[in-house]
This record gives structure tokens, sequence and C-alpha cells, in this order.
């Protein structure tokens, strides 16, 4: 049995301590916002925050996460959404969608580092997230959104 | 339920008769999207797209899947204008398959989501289907107060009855709408009261999308769902001849290992499970067909110097090219490409005695349901399609394989009484892909004055020539889709090739593939060129093929423009001028392609190292030019700016069409800067996103997206983006470093130019 918590919640895991993380959010814990790209930390489409700091989950254990605290795009606003989140709506961002719980976490976690961030902070963080839709032009626009908002937020 | 069953219960009414296209309206008994409210006692169901319950929701089924091109929002808006509520209001949810969602554009007859014909297609039917109901719910509102209908209106979501004061919400009314015959017909609003349809209404999908709530088919879950993996041949077309599953079974969590057709299935409690038990498989193939591409690049350049099925052609090139004062010639080469849709391949199936359950990220229920009634032996009103939230289509969902391969597995595991979902690897997507067929083209092109006595006038293209050698999509599709379609049901594309003649027409080029040459054989400048031949030479190589987003016109338009922009240097013209000059003035194409010239600024200084290039194309019936802004530093290529224009008529969301562009020019950059499939000894080369590249964040160039504004009916925009980027991109690499790149994707070709 693995212990460790989502989104702030303690959970208990039989599983395999070298499963990918990705499938016991999946299949265990039945988070299915974190998406399944490329099984190889190419994608980002699996990013969730481990400790604070933006992994893959598809290449992240469950092993690794043993007693750490986990957040995935379920848990970020905590109720409602994360600003962040409001600023993809009001950018119109996602298309298909598939790749965007992973891009906000990201740029959460951006942010969290650079509160204003540049577009050459953008290209360098977000870089790992890829989108097949092509939302770059409005991920960029909304990332520098949400910092305002979190800017003028107290 | 059947079609002949639909007929013959009688629940059948032809609502509306537009554009010559008949759109039929009727109750679905049992055909319903499952998350559909439950159907109650009282509910409006005017039409095979809106149900209004009593308690006031008002639901609409989309027949046209989202796959993130919005259709679920600029759907929902053609049916709120005309119902007049504000379609926020409006809850989607995804179509069952049905014979009455069947794409009315006759060349894609069934209930297909592509070929950019979403906003095109269902632009009046939904409007009537809207305006229809709203025409019902004011005479609801008449014969419950008691007053003239005349006096009612429908607005906001209501009915009001001014002189009394009366107002009631649509649900209100819902019952005794329902009780009322639907006309045949009911009026459409004039534009100019458009309230919604072309303005911007945000995505009525993004919510979820941010909230990581959406289902797509990847994250369908059911109780007691097993999960598969399957390991299929490591070379296309390899067949299994035995394997050893002892040591998977050994595995913990897994509950199955089976031989389906395409493959050896390890059925698991979980993905997890299935995944790591994978190379426990011991397998031996048949692997006769040893495919590479470098061996088809060779065959396909010998082929191009045969003559080929003339497809277009007009005036007379000998003459052309007797009195040009040069002439041009080239060969250009495209490369096989994977779609790499975010969310790979999957499909989930639930199958007992008398139903099959099918949910999946497909664009083609109604292709799914035949693949289910061919496979399980039921009948239609016993397979349900739920269509799921789509992570990506670009046409890689019009092809059912994994459908397909899902339904084999239900069958053959049928005993276990479980639902299964197959869920593709990244790998297994990449290397199973219906890949953008290969090509190779020649073409000779001529330049001279346009009249005999036409010295000192700026030369032109007189003659062009250019033949295409390539796989036919639609004759692969058409053997599939030939068998699997009973000839009821068979569009319009294929019925005349219907049943075993299908490929063989088609494979025989003796029914063109127009998929095969469109932008080629329609170049928007034949009419100023004068002497024009088209040849298609059509070639079979066993690997699988499909549409991939703009489909032939995502490779002869690279072709063409790249040629064009020869012709222009050849000519010495400013390449975007020599255009301007080929086409009519007044023109849609001349528009488009003055505008995007105009808003990058075209001729007006750039940053040193920075080069323009410029393209068009006119594709599913739409306009778009672009302008990249483009510096070569050593071997990479960095894109800027792209500047881009478009005419798709009639704008329903104008943000939408923007968001559509943006990322059109981001797909057509990764293939034209990155991307190829490579086969050798029939093994596919790139399998993951180390070797097929996408995009990324830090290449994307800043975009801007003009719109002409246009009251003609609206046309395509999901795929026109596509095609102008490359050629653009390559003009303007053309015009930073005088090397004229004649293969894709670029980065290998200006590095082999650089050698």
């Amino acid at each position: 049995m693995t212990r460790l918590r989502v989104n702030g919640r303690p959970v208990e895991v039989d599983a395999p301590t070298d499963t990918p993380l990705l499938w016991i959010l999946r299949e265990e814990l039945h988070l299915t916002g974190t998406k399944f790209g490329c099984g190889m930390a190419l994608c980002g489409a699996c990013t969730v925050h481990l400790e604070g700091e933006p992994v893959r989950a598809c290449m992240a254990t469950l092993g690794e996460a043993e007693g750490k605290s986990v957040i995935t795009i379920e848990g970020l606003g905590q109720g409602g959404l994360h600003p962040v989140q409001e600023a993809w709506l009001e950018e119109n961002v996602p298309q298909c969608g598939y790749c965007q719980s992973g891009q906000i976490m990201s740029a959460v976690s951006l942010l969290r580092k650079k509160p204003r961030p540049t577009d050459d902070d953008i290209d360098h963080a977000l870089s790992a997230n890829l989108c097949r839709c092509g939302t770059y032009v409005r991920i960029r626009r909304a990332v520098h959104r949400a910092a305002e908002k979190m800017g003028r937020e107290p | 339920m059947s079609e002949g069953e639909l007929g013959r219960r009688g629940f059948l009414h032809v609502a509306t008769l537009v554009g010559g296209a008949f759109a039929l309206g009727f109750e679905l008994p049992g055909c319903m999207p499952a998350n559909m409210p439950p159907r109650a006692g009282g509910d409006f169901v005017p039409n095979a797209w809106i149900r209004i319950t009593t308690t006031d929701r008002i639901v609409f089924a989309l027949d046209r899947v989202e796959m993130g091109q919005g259709t679920s929002t600029s759907h929902a808006t053609l049916v709120a204008e005309e119902l007049d509520v504000d379609p926020k209001r409006i809850e989607v949810v995804a179509a069952a398959a049905h014979r009455a969602y069947d794409n009315p554009d006759p060349q894609l007859g069934f209930q297909i989501t592509g070929g950019s014909s979403s906003v095109r297609e269902s632009f009046l039917p939904l409007r009537q289907a809207g305006a229809v109901a709203r025409e019902m719910l004011r005479q609801a509102g008449a014969r419950t107060w008691g007053v003239a209908a005349s006096e009612c209106v429908a607005a906001d979501g209501e009915v009001v009855h001014a002189p009394s004061g009366r107002r009631a919400r649509y649900g209100a009314l819902a019952a005794v709408a329902a009780t009322l015959p639907i006309p045949k017909n009911a009026p459409l609003k004039d534009p100019s009261a458009f309230r919604f349809i072309g303005k911007r209404v945000d995505r009525l999908d993004a919510r979820t999308k941010v909230d990581g709530s959406s289902v797509y088919g990847i994250d369908v879950e059911l109780p007691g769902l097993l999960t598969a993996v399957v390991v299929r041949s490591p070379t296309l077309g390899g067949k299994l001849t035995t394997f050893d599953a002892r040591a998977v079974r050994a595995q913990p969590g897994i509950v199955e290992v089976v031989e389906i057709p395409s493959g050896v299935a390890i059925v698991a409690t979980h993905y997890y499970r299935a995944a790591a038990a994978r190379k426990y498989l011991q397998t031996a193939w048949d692997e006769a067909k040893r495919t590479s591409t470098d061996g088809l690049r060779a065959a396909y350049d010998a082929r191009l110097d045969h003559g080929a099925d003339v497809v277009a052609a007009r005036g007379s090139l000998a003459a052309a090219f007797e009195r040009a004062s040069k002439v041009v010639e080239a060969r250009y080469e495209i490369p096989y490409l994977a779609h790499a849709t975010m969310e790979p391949q999957n499909a989930t199936v639930r199958l007992t005695g008398e139903l099959c359950e099918i949910w999946a990220p497909t664009q083609a229920p109604g292709l799914a349901r035949e693949a289910a009634r061919r496979i399980t032996g039921l009948a239609y009103e016993q397979i349900h399609i739920h269509t799921t939230m789509i992570g990506g289509g670009f046409g890689r969902r019009l092809a059912q394989d994994y459908v397909t391969e899902a339904l084999h597995l239900a069958v053959r595991i049928r005993a276990l009484g479980k639902p299964v979902k197959v869920i593709w690897s990244r790998e297994d997507d990449m290397e199973n892909d219906v890949y953008r067929p290969m090509s190779a083209h020649a073409l000779r092109g001529a330049v001279g004055a346009v009249g005999a006595s036409a010295k000192g006038e700026a030369p032109r293209a007189i003659g062009w020539t250019h033949r295409i050698v390539s796989q036919s999509i639609v004759a692969q599709v058409g053997r599939e889709w030939g068998q699997a379609i009973p000839p009821s049901a068979l569009p319009q594309i294929l019925k005349l090739a219907a049943g075993r003649s299908a490929g063989a027409l088609y494979g025989t080029n003796t029914l063109t593939d127009s998929s095969s040459h469109e932008g080629a054989s329609d170049l928007p400048y034949i009419d100023a060129i004068g002497a024009f031949r088209a040849e298609y030479a059509i070639v079979e190589t066993g690997v699988p093929v499909g549409f991939w987003r703009s489909v032939g016109h995502s490779e002869n338009c690279f072709v063409v423009e790249s040629f064009m922009d020869e012709l222009a240097h050849a000519a010495a013209q400013d390449p975007l001028a020599f255009r301007l000059a080929h086409l009519p003035q007044g023109s849609r194409t001349h528009g488009v392609l003055a505008l995007a010239g105009k808003m990058a600024g075209w001729g007006t200084p750039l940053p040193a190292g920075v080069f323009r290039g410029v393209a068009l194309t006119h594709a599913f019936k739409s306009f778009c030019a672009q302008v990249a802004e483009v510096s070569v530093t050593g071997a990479s290529i960095r894109v800027h700016r792209v500047v881009a224009a478009v005419d798709c008529g009639q704008v329903v969301n104008p943000d939408i069409v923007r968001a559509q562009v943006e990322g059109a020019i981001a797909f057509g950059l990764s293939a034209a800067l990155h991307q190829a499939i490579h086969i050798e000894h029939g093994h596919v080369k790139e399998k993951n996103f180390h070797q097929f590249k996408v995009l990324r964040m830090h290449e994307m160039p800043q975009v801007e997206v003009h719109i002409v504004s246009s009251a003609s009916p609206p046309t395509g925009i999901g795929e026109p983006g596509v095609p102008p980027i490359a050629p653009a991109v390559a003009n303007a690499v053309f015009a930073a470093t005088g090397k004229r790149l004649r293969k894709l994707p670029l980065l290998p070709a200006l590095q082999e130019a650089q050698r």
C-alpha cells in the first residue's frame, strides 16, 4: 500500500510502485483530467504538480510520489477556477482541449516562479507542452492575462 | 431503429426543404444519445436536433463532432439564433448515429465530420430546425392563451403576448408545442437581425476543457471495464503466425490474451497492467511485404518520366512553350505524414446478446455503426454509438480501424461479460496510422509575353504542366467503405463505385480521386495561364493512407505555390505582384491575396535578415492567403510572423475562425519544418514525438488573421489555413537564401541544400 496526498486528500493505492503516476491517477483514483499523450515525457499532456513542482506523470512513478503531495487539474481551483483557468476561458484557448490540463499546470507553475513572465519565459516554460491544435498564440496571451489577474489579487 | 422501421412507424416528418436538400426532423426513440435528458412526457422534440423539456432545458444534439474545430459552439449558435435564446443556455450533447444526421454534402453523404463541411452544410438546416421550434412555441403560446399567434413573439427564451403582457418560458410551453403539427417551413431571420451569428460567442466546450472534466474516449469509465493493449505487426501489413502468451498470463492483472485480426490483445484490469505485461508476449509474424520509403521514392521518381492520366487540360501547350522566353522545370517531393492526434486512438465496447454500445472519439459515427453491424451481426437498433469528446481529429478518426479492432475484441471476449476499452500507445498510434500519402511532382512552366505584340509588357506564366504520382486515398478507403456500407447508405462519392468495384475503379484511376490532385488541377491561375495540363499517376504501395487535414491541398499547394514563385523569379517579378497579375480583379482569390499583402506590409522594409514569402489557396470553397516573415540562420528556419487573410463567406463565429487559422498555421508549420514518416523494410521509423516533431511554443510565430467581410454562404475554415503556410515559408527561405527547397520537410531540405 502506497500512501500519498492527491489534491489535498490522503489516499492509499495498492499497485506496483514502479507504475507510472499517470495511470494511478487515471485508473486507480479516477482523476481523468490528467492525460496520456506519449508515455515518454515528450508532450506534457500529463503534467501535474509533485510537491509543487511540475512533473510528467507518465514518467514519475507511484513510488516517487510516496508520502508526497500531488496536485492535478481537478485540484487546482479548490472549488472554483484558478485565475489561470479563468484566463484560459477569457482567451477561448482550448480547441480539442486534450493538452490543456497539462498546459495549465505548467502555466501555474511558471507564474508561481515568475509572476510577470516575458514571452521568452513563457516559451521556455511551456515548450515542453505540445498542442497539436496549435493554440500557442492564445496560451501566450492567457498566461499574460493570468499574470495580470494574479497581480491584482491580494 | 432501422431506416425502414423509421418510415413504418410514421414519426418521420419532412420538416424542411432547404436549398434543395432535405433536412429531416423527427423523434428518434431509443436512438437519442445517452446523455440526453431522459425522455419525459411533455418534452418538445420538433426534430432530430432539439429537445426542450418541461423544466426549460434546451438540449441540442450535435451531429458534427467536436474535435476542437468549434462545432459545439457554432452549431449551437445556429440553433440558438433562430430559436432566439442565448447560446449559453443550450446544452450540447453528442448526437447518436442515425441517418437523420447524414452530411447533406452529396460528396460526403453519410454521418461524417470532415471536408471542412460542418458550418457550410449545417448553416441552413440547423437554422431551420431552430426556426421551426420557435414558430411552434409561438403557436403553443397563442393556443395556451387563446390569442392570435400573430400577436405572440418568441424572444430570449420566452413567448410574449404583448397586448395582455402574458409571457411563458419555452419549457412551460413545451407540452403544448409537442402536440402541434410540425410546419414544413418557418421564416428565417434576416441577417441584419442576427444577435449571435457573426459575433464572438465564447466556446461552450471550454469550461470542461480547462477544469479537466471533459470526457474524451480515453476517459470513458464503465462498471467492470477491462482495458486492453494490442500488439500489432512490427511491419506494415505483417500477419501473425504464432504467439506465446504464457508469460503474459502470469503477470498480475491480466485477464485474457487473445488473437484478433489486427494482432494479439492483452486484456487486463487496467491499462498499466496490460502495458507492463506487453513485453512478455512472444510473437512471430509473416512480414512478407517490406516496403521502404527510399525505394518508393526512387520508383515514384521513375514514374514521373512516363505519361499519366490527364485530369485537367486546356489551351495549346506546344504553342505556349514554343514562344516562351523562359522554361522552368522542377520536381518536388512530399513525404508520408502521421496525424499524431494528442489523444491516441481508443475505443470502448460493451457487447451483450442484444446490445452493442460503443464509446469512441470518431469523426464518422455512421461508419462506426456499420462496422458494428458487420462484426457483431446485430441490427441498427441494437447498436448505440456514443461519440465522446475528441482529442484532435485532423482526418485520422474518419478511419474506423481502432473502432473495428475494439469490436473484434469485444466479440472475442464476449463470454467475460465485461466492457473493454482498447488504448493505443503513442507508438501504436504512430506506427499504425493511415498516413497522408507520399507524392512526387514534375512541373514545367513557360514564361513569356501574353500576346504576340505584347513587347514591353511584363512576362506572364503562359504554360504549365504538372504530373503527380501518389496513392489514392479514396481508392483505399473506397474498398473499405464500399464493403462496409450497404448500398442504401452509400455516400455519393462512392455510389458509382459500389461494392466490389469501388477499389478497382479508383485503383485503376477509371474514376479519379480528385483529392489526389485538388489544388493542382484547379490552380487558381489557370485562366490567366491559358495552356495547362495536370496529370495524375496512381500508384499502390500497400502503405495505409488516409485523409489528413486539408488532404491533397496540403501537398499540392506547397508544390504549385512554390513553382509559381519560381516562375515569378524567372520572370524577374515580385512574387505577390506576379500572382495578382494572374488573378481576375474583383475575384475572391485576388481579394484575399491582396488583403494579406496589404496587411503584411508587403514591400515595406523588414528587420535585417528577415524575408517574406507568400502563398495562396482556394480550398474547401474558401480562400486563404498567407505572408510569412522568416529568417534563416545556419540551418535553422525561424518564422517570426504570419499574416493570414481568409474569405470563408458568412462567418458564424469570428473568434473561432481566427482560432482555426492560427491553429492551422501551427499544424501546417509542424509539417512544413519537421515532419516526415519514413518506412524502412516495412518498419515505421518515427515512433514518438522526439522523432515526429510537433511545433513547440518557442517556434510559434505571431499570427494575424484578417477575415474578409462577406455575405456569401459560409464555406470551410477547419482546413484552408493549412496549405499556404509551407509554401509561404519556403518562398521566404528562397528570398533569404536563394535556395529553392523542393522537398518537405524544409529543415532537412535546407541542410541538404547547404551541403
